[in-house]
């Protein structure tokens, strides 16, 4: 049987290369990307923690969290690119060095 | 469980539950309008919806608190933070009514998104839950990401919005895997499982840790704590005012909440680990919240510093963790509620005065009390309050943190916690000073404009926002004892 | 336990020498006289007018999002599916209030024009 540390390391893998792309890319599709990449790294660590962490497998928290968040990372999604678009619409840009209105 | 029960006890989530149904209905009343018509109607409607929830939440306060489904529980804080989250709605609604252009046409979906805020908002108060406390700051999030780019004449605010989603939904990864942390350290979702697994010397305590620090980057950014707090400005300036208002207070009084009930009531046992690391985060907080906000020339993006600063007063109540501390944080959270909206609005009927620019320059202030005495008095009463010059509301609410964070032993924070409102003291003056004692530079043409009457509905909260203000400073120990914290 | 894997490795490791290997020799080996007509695009195909980097029209993306929306919701429809067998009244109420909330969701997008191809 696999461990768990070894889910956990691929989890924490997973969601440093989202960091990654979050932090690097300057393009706001790319960054969402990243994003949803973070949360299916949480999604990994739920399933794990739920085969094989501390609680009753009977107790199917971890699953259900990791159904909730795939449906909470699509809404983002759909919000986000709505947001992207709109952007889109009015700046022919989304690079997000390009938006430079605000600031103090 | 028995079905029977279930639906007696979801009677804990009656203010959630009538805000929901009413978004159904104002949606289905939206599609049901022809063309332009009824946007006063929709106001109206959601104005009234708010108003049964809290009539919902005072029906069922003084109720034995009740756990419902393992997820949420009704106990005196959450609902003393419903009742703040509640009134900012509220006055949110009725600064929304006349401010955007966009609202004729799509008022069906910016009011429905407001009161989903709302109730994203209340959730975050009476989870106890991992589950049900990131699915309410979902739920709010995404709603004040649309909401601040909803005035689309203006590049800034859907600017802001943008920035507004891409650094919240990257804190809220944080969230979400400092919650999976949790979740594997304690072996359940329950905040008392959790505390209990780990209490009793089970569960894997090497993971709790990493979990709060990686939850502290997601309330952390959510309630604009000082290394997180890079958005603030920005998405404050940016977003359409009455918004900028409504989430100001929203905001803070759900991820405090949330974050409040999380700590004391999952990890207690790890206090001694996580109050320093906070304590030194609210030091921060205050400090560069209040040195940054003497530097702005906007009054908005003061307005927004001055809540950070705010937001690490509140934080001093938590690394108290107490009981009193808690209910001290409600108060003050009711009380900067009011204060807060209020010069918020105080801002809107300027912006209006000034040709709507959706921001106003401090410069522009100078000499405000000739020309608009009024509304300069209500300023200088919201700005005094923040400030916490007694006997005004943020006093008490100031003082109340203070004492419980004295009485729990953190003397050299609250220490700290003064300097910084004497500092802050300078610009909230300043304000006051510009709009008694100046001139206004140009005076000439500054004179020459029309006076433009703020709207009916501003002037409404403006008034409730002074009778607030004074009322709750001049009879402190009467919503002192309302207002109830965690374990009371 | 982790011997089974060791299979999968030495699949893997297969799977991406032989290919690398094939490409690799290709280009070694194979003989290369290029000319025009070898380096279009499509070497026996119609020429391409135009930009080949063009913009979607929004419209799309509208239909895009409202679908990826409801198509993961109906992820929230597939315990219940599993579990029919066991449910109690109160998880049955509970998933047509969700329905509900779908269908409400959806008239909303079809009244608003949402799903209008202009």
């Amino acid at each position: 049987m696999v461990p768990l540390s070894w889910y956990l390391m691929l989890a924490a893998f997973l969601f440093s290369c989202g960091l990654y792309g979050a932090l690097a890319r300057r393009n706001a599709i790319a960054m969402l990307m990243g994003i949803e990449l973070m949360l299916n790294a949480a999604n990994i660590n739920l399933v794990a923690f739920w085969r094989h962490g501390v609680g009753p497998m009977e107790d199917l928290t971890g699953q259900a969290f990791a159904v909730l968040i795939i449906g909470l990372a699509a809404a983002e999604a759909a919000v986000g690119l709505a947001l992207i678009i709109a952007v889109y619409r009015e700046r022919r840009t989304i690079d997000v060095d390009e938006l430079d209105l605000l600031s103090g | 469980m028995d079905t029977a029960l279930l639906f007696d006890n979801a009677v804990v989530l009656l203010p959630e539950l009538v805000l929901a149904v009413g978004v159904m209905v104002l949606m289905m009343v939206d599609i049901g309008r022809r063309g332009q018509n009824g946007s006063q109607l929709l106001a109206g409607l959601s104005v009234a919806i708010l108003l049964l929830g809290i009539g919902a939440s005072v029906m069922i306060w003084g109720r034995a608190p009740v756990e419902y489904l393992d997820g949420a529980i009704s106990d005196g804080f959450a609902l003393s933070v419903r009742l703040v989250i509640l009134i900012a709605g509220v006055l949110g609604v009725l600064l929304s009514r006349n401010w955007f252009p966009a609202i004729e046409r799509q008022g069906g979906a910016f009011y429905s998104l407001h009161l989903l805020a709302v109730i994203g908002m209340m959730l975050m108060g009476t989870a106890t839950n991992l589950i049900v406390l990131f699915i309410a700051l979902e739920i709010f999030s995404l709603a004040l990401y649309i909401l601040s780019g909803f005035y689309r004449e203006n590049a800034r605010s859907i600017e802001a919005a943008m920035k507004y989603f891409l650094l919240g939904a990257f804190a809220s990864t944080f969230f979400v895997y400092g919650c999976a942390l949790l979740y594997g350290a304690g072996g359940s979702s329950k905040f008392t499982q959790i505390h209990e697994t780990l209490a009793t010397g089970g569960g894997n305590p090497s993971l709790v840790l990493p979990g709060i620090a990686l939850l502290l980057v997601g309330f952390g950014f959510k309630v604009s704590l000082v290394p997180f707090h890079m958005w603030t400005p920005d998405v404050y300036q940016g977003a359409p005012t009455p918004v900028t208002a409504f989430m100001s207070v929203g905001t803070k009084a759900a991820a405090f909440a949330g974050f409040f009930r999380l700590m004391m009531t999952a990890l207690p046992s790890f206090h001694d680990q996580w109050a320093m690391p906070l304590a030194i985060l609210a030091v921060l907080t205050m400090t560069v919240g209040n040195l940054t906000a003497l530097r702005q020339s906007s009054v908005k993006r003061m307005l927004a510093y001055s809540g950070i600063a705010h937001a690490g007063n509140i934080l001093i109540a938590l690394v108290a963790g107490t009981a009193a501390a808690s209910s001290a944080a409600a108060f003050y959270l009711f009380a900067y509620a009011f204060m807060n909206i209020g010069a918020f609005t105080v801002t809107i009927a300027l912006e209006r005065q000034y040709g709507n620019e959706n921001d106003v320059e401090q410069s522009r202030l100078a000499g405000a009390a000739e020309r608009f005495p009024v509304l300069a008095a209500a300023m200088a009463i919201f700005m005094l309050s923040l400030s916490g010059i007694p006997p005004l509301a943020g006093f008490f609410g100031k003082f109340l943190v203070f004492k419980a964070a004295v009485e729990a032993g953190w003397a050299w924070l609250v220490v700290i916690g003064v300097l910084n409102s004497a500092v802050s003291a300078y610009y909230y003056l300043r304000i006051v000073v510009a709009m008694y004692f100046q001139q206004p530079e140009q005076a000439g043409d500054e004179k020459e404009q029309p006076f433009v009457p703020a709207s009916r509905s501003s002037v409404f909260v403006v008034v409730v926002s002074v009778l607030a203000v004074v009322v709750i400073g001049l009879q402190p120990g009467l919503w002192a004892d309302l207002l109830r914290g965690l374990g009371q | 336990m982790l011997s089974q894997y060791f299979f999968i490795l030495i699949m893997s490791g297969l799977a991406v020498v032989l290919p690398l290997a094939a490409i690799v020799m290709g280009h070694f080996l194979g003989p290369r006289r290029p000319d025009e007509i070898k380096n279009d695009i499509y070497e026996s195909g119609v020429e391409t007018i135009g930009e080949t980097w063009v913009q979607f029209r929004a419209q799309y993306y509208l239909i895009g999002l409202v679908f990826v929306v409801f198509d993961v919701e109906a992820l929230f429809l597939f315990p219940i599916a599993v579990a029919y067998q066991q449910l109690e009244m109160f998880a049955v109420l509970a998933t047509i209030f969700f329905v509900l909330l779908l269908v409400i969701g959806l008239m909303y997008d079809w009244r608003k024009g949402a799903l209008e191809w202009q």
